[in-house]
């Protein structure tokens, strides 16, 4: 599979969220969900994006999806700006980017059946009429691993792993380049995860998808990923490599995040609570630095100055003060 | 049912699992019970009723209950079992035919204010509330009246008043529906507003729709009554309940069967809706389904 | 290593029922298991597979109707939890067992603030003045190391974040010094380095206050840094009860094995392309396989796997599970 071809770019991505309209009218209070993001997923490679709640990792995704109007910067599917599109083209491109939600159920409409849920995506375009909707319905459903006599059934009918199978199939009828995949297993027990986290695996191999897999799990992100970028707060504090990420961490916020998920190693006992305090509102975000009031290596000019991007290694860049520029 | 037949067939194979559900509820098969008889009373009343209901017999005036006339005759001696069981037809036909259009204005506006917000949400609802702070009976009484007396005014008149309150429900619950992640994933393969609106949004609050509308059943066949009570109804002879009440107040001292009867039958279809409404709404509950 | 100490409480043979639409739902099915003084014991399984049942069944707080349960003993102390008065019960829920859940805003009262809350439930269980149960609060929420405790006493529960709103629970369910905590998946919904925080001030109290803890969660990761031993559900069922070390390095059952071989990261360092995981899907408790609820899924079924439930056997001192394919001769249920 060439891998390699850029599918999405997103540079310098900023989304505000109104938190109060304010009095009469007049301006309230912003906050700054997601701040100049840039990201690259390429064609056959999954882009893991991973941070805790309120860290903007789902804004993100939700700005590409276009579900989310975004405050500023650019995003580009093959290298054509969205922004710049009209309505027309903005057609075309719909279903060429899709998504797989993390609650199975409440991401498949109670109301439909399997055959119209997967279906609708084509019915909605009108491209597709009539029998042919059924046949490329199962065709997909074969291809997530369910079958004929599913076609006519309720979501409720389902487990969760299944009902997540489903959500694929939905996201694959379109025929995408990229999927959004927005914590799809964090809803599953540990035995269904591995089955969809290997169906995920095997649709890549035979379709070269680009996937932008959100999640807080750091072994499912290992596990699934090329590349990782690490979020905190509206900002992407580091990216790199899957390899180079979990050998050399090197902002203090992905060092504890890795330190605090439990291993499943009852010998080595970990010292488990690495960072204190909670993950700051993004309404009350800290000046200089956005980690260092968390940061066990905090020093003065952290407080003061927000720490530039330094690229350490060819594929490797942090945020951290740690980490001058040279 | 053939189960490879129900497979298929989706559905028909939920509608069942409700029935078979509701026939576990008593005061659902209570409420349906009494609902069955006064429809199966309406639809034969052609054939089933004992005498025409509207034929003058004056030789036979405000007889009491007897073996002749089981409810009695009124004061042109007709004959009031009869005419109850025609009225019956009248009430549920008032009653569906308002619930009906009611239902589907009151489901489509809530669902669009619901779903599109902003603006469209604050007018909307605003002439809804407006239509909402008069009292039910008091609105529909002006606006028949307005209209002039006559049995279809009324209905519109009925219709009227009650769209805010499917308007509301339904918009509440497009409120909740909207955020769900499947509308989500609709608009991202393509979906326009008005395609969420009728293939997400409105299935998702039949469930509310239903209760509603068998409550509601209730209470139109009330106001109906009422109106007709009052002559803006159902004009005379028509065998109308309200309409009859309203002729056989002024016997009650003397033939107290003439009013008792078309009363009784608005009480038992009125309670009837109303249980049967409430044990819908357990039913539907998707919490207690399974 | 912890000393183990006397059984505190034991369950045995409890069965519960659960009455649905489609039929009676066997949601427990003969379990036993005994929590021992001092110990963290991890309960784990799938969703649905009982454990939280099986908590809420200590405490009889298990909505009846529909559920009931069916059989069983859940001895504590001399009695038997199943057959004391209503008032009795009052009286161990919270101060002798207590509980915390997953979401901590739906046990705290939104309209009344912490302290508030938290004298309140210290008053109910101690005969102790005002002032006192203050100084008993903030000396609680100084051991959950909880910031600035003298500020929290007078916020309200949606003021809090949910790490913190935690730390009030756990505060306040070991502010009436009870002998075990009941912990439904305390940490699932708390953000990673959070939930590090919350397992660690567990861990530390416990420890300090001589609590024993029943700890459910779906997360062999949680369960290896902080629990004494480890019991398996699966489909209603107790299939294997183990020391923590035992479980991970010596797994009997195969679905204790599956389960940990699924854990992404569990292969090693560098990882497969695949990950482990059981085929099929998990069964419906309404009308389970007969003999062992696993055997349709399992690799090792043999046909007694069929027919006959297998009975817990104990394979060594800390080791017991139930399964006919790796009974007490041990190699045989070897990899």
């Amino acid at each position: 599979m060439n891998r390699g071809s850029p599918v999405i770019e997103v540079r310098d991505l900023i989304k505000n969220f109104a938190v109060s309209s304010g009095f009469f009218g007049r301006p309230g209070t912003f906050l700054r969900a997601v701040d100049r993001v840039s990201l690259l997923i390429r064609r056959g490679e999954t882009l893991g994006l991973v941070g805790e709640s309120g860290s903007g990792k789902s804004t993100v995704g939700n700005c590409i999806l276009r579900l989310l109007q975004p405050d500023g910067g650019q995003i580009f599917f093959r290298g054509r700006d969205l922004a710049a599109m009209n309505r027309r083209e903005l057609q075309t491109i719909r279903g060429r980017v899709q998504v797989v939600f993390q609650d199975p159920l409440s991401s498949l409409d109670p109301r439909m059946t399997i055959k119209r849920i997967v279906g609708y995506p084509l019915t909605v375009s009108k491209q597709v009429r009539g029998a042919e909707v059924e046949d490329r319905v199962l065709a997909m459903l074969r291809e997530v691993g369910l079958g004929k006599d599913h076609l006519h059934r309720y979501p409720h009918e389902f487990s969760g792993g299944q009902r997540q199978r489903i959500g694929m199939a939905r996201a694959l009828i379109t025929e995408p380049e990229c999927i959004m995949l927005d914590e799809p297993t964090s809803a599953l027990d540990v035995s269904v995860q591995a089955q969809i986290l290997n169906l995920i695996h095997d649709l890549q191999k035979r379709h070269g998808y680009a996937y932008l897999f959100i999640t807080h799990d750091l072994a499912v992100v290992r596990h699934i990923s090329h590349r990782i970028a690490v979020m905190y707060l509206g900002l992407i504090v580091e990216s790199a490599s899957k390899d180079t990420l979990f050998e050399n961490p090197c902002h203090p916020y992905t060092r504890a995040l890795m330190a605090s998920a439990p291993r499943p190693d009852p010998f080595n006992r970990q010292d488990l609570a690495v960072l204190p305090g909670d993950p700051p509102s993004p309404v009350h975000i800290p000046p200089g630095c956005r980690f260092h009031p968390r940061c066990s290596s905090v020093m003065d000019v952290c407080r003061l100055e927000a720490p530039p991007r330094v690229r350490i290694a060819a594929d490797h860049e942090v945020a951290c003060h740690l980490y001058p520029s040279t | 049912m053939d189960a490879a037949f129900t497979s298929r067939h989706p559905r028909l194979r939920e509608l069942l699992l409700t029935l078979k559900i509701l026939s576990r509820n008593p005061s659902a098969v209570a409420g349906a019970l009494i609902i069955g008889i006064m429809a199966f009373m309406g639809f034969s009343a052609d054939l089933l009723a004992p005498f025409d209901p509207i034929r003058i017999n004056l030789s036979e005036r405000l007889n009491p209950p007897g073996w002749g006339h089981l409810f009695g005759t009124d004061e042109m001696g007709r004959d009031i079992l009869s005419r109850v069981m025609h009225g019956a037809r009248i009430s549920l036909r008032i009653g569906f035919m308002v619930v009906a259009a009611a239902g589907m204005t009151g489901s489509f506006i809530g669902a669009a204010a619901g779903f599109l917000g902003g603006r469209i949400d604050n007018l909307i609802m605003r002439v809804m509330d407006v239509v909402l702070s008069f009292p039910p009976l008091v609105l529909a009484m002006a606006l028949a009246a307005a209209m002039g007396p006559s049995l279809n005014n009324a209905i519109m008149a009925v219709a009227f008043v009650m769209v805010p309150k499917f308007a509301r429900i339904v918009r509440g619950e497009a409120l909740a529906v909207k955020e769900m992640p499947y509308i989500a994933a609709a608009r991202v393969s393509g979906a326009k507003n008005f395609w969420i609106i009728f293939n997400h949004i409105l299935p998702n609050c039949m469930n509310s729709v239903v209760v509603l509308a068998t409550l509601t059943l209730g209470e139109t066949i009330l106001i109906a009554a009422s109106l007709s009570f009052i002559g803006l109804g159902a004009q005379p002879p028509a065998p109308e309940w309200g309409a009859m009440i309203s002729v056989g107040r002024k016997f009650v001292m003397d033939q107290w069967w003439y009013a008792t009867f078309p009363g009784l039958f608005i009480l038992f279809t009125v309670i009837g809706f109303n249980i049967l409404g409430d044990a819908l709404r357990d039913v539907l509950d998707p919490r207690i389904r399974r | 290593m912890l000393d183990y100490g006397k059984t505190l409480l034991s369950i045995r043979d409890l069965s519960v029922r659960f009455a649905t639409y489609q039929g009676l739902a066997r949601v427990l099915e003969k379990v036993c298991l005994d929590i021992k003084s001092g110990e963290i014991l991890g309960l784990v399984g799938e969703t649905g597979c009982g454990k939280s049942v099986l908590a809420r069944s200590v405490l009889r707080i298990i909505p009846s109707p529909p559920g009931k349960i069916a059989a069983g003993t859940i001895s504590y102390q001399g009695e038997d939890l199943l057959q004391i008065s209503e008032t009795r019960m009052r009286q161990v829920r919270g101060n002798r067992i207590s509980m915390i859940f997953q979401e901590p805003m739906s046990s705290l009262n939104p309209v009344f603030s912490v302290g508030n809350q938290m004298r309140e439930v210290i008053r109910l269980h101690q005969q102790v003045s005002k002032k006192e149960a203050t100084r008993i609060a903030l000396d609680m929420l100084r051991q959950v190391q909880m910031p600035d405790p003298a500020a929290v006493l007078g916020k309200f529960p949606h003021e809090l974040s949910g790490g913190m709103r935690q730390r009030v629970m756990i505060a306040m369910e070991l502010s009436c010094g009870p002998d075990l905590l009941l912990a439904d998946e305390p940490t699932t919904a708390l953000d990673v380095t959070v939930q590090g925080q919350v397992l660690a001030i567990l861990r530390r109290l416990a420890g300090e206050k001589g609590v024993s803890v029943l700890f459910i969660t779906h997360d062999m990761g949680v369960v290896a840094q902080i629990c004494d031993r480890v019991a398996v559900m699966y489909a209603g069922q107790m299939v294997e009860v183990a020391e923590v070390k035992e479980l991970f390095s010596a797994p009997a059952h195969p679905y204790t094995r599956g389960l940990i071989s699924a854990i992404p990261g569990a292969e090693g360092e560098k990882g497969a392309e695949h990950l482990y995981s059981i085929p099929g899907v998990v069964p419906g408790l309404i009308d389970p396989p007969e003999g062992c609820r696993y055997h349709p899924r399992c690799e090792k079924k043999r046909a007694v796997c069929t027919e006959q439930t297998p009975v817990m056997v104990k394979l060594h001192a800390d080791h017991d599970v139930a399964c006919h394919c790796c009974g007490p001769s041990r190699e045989e249920g070897r990899p």
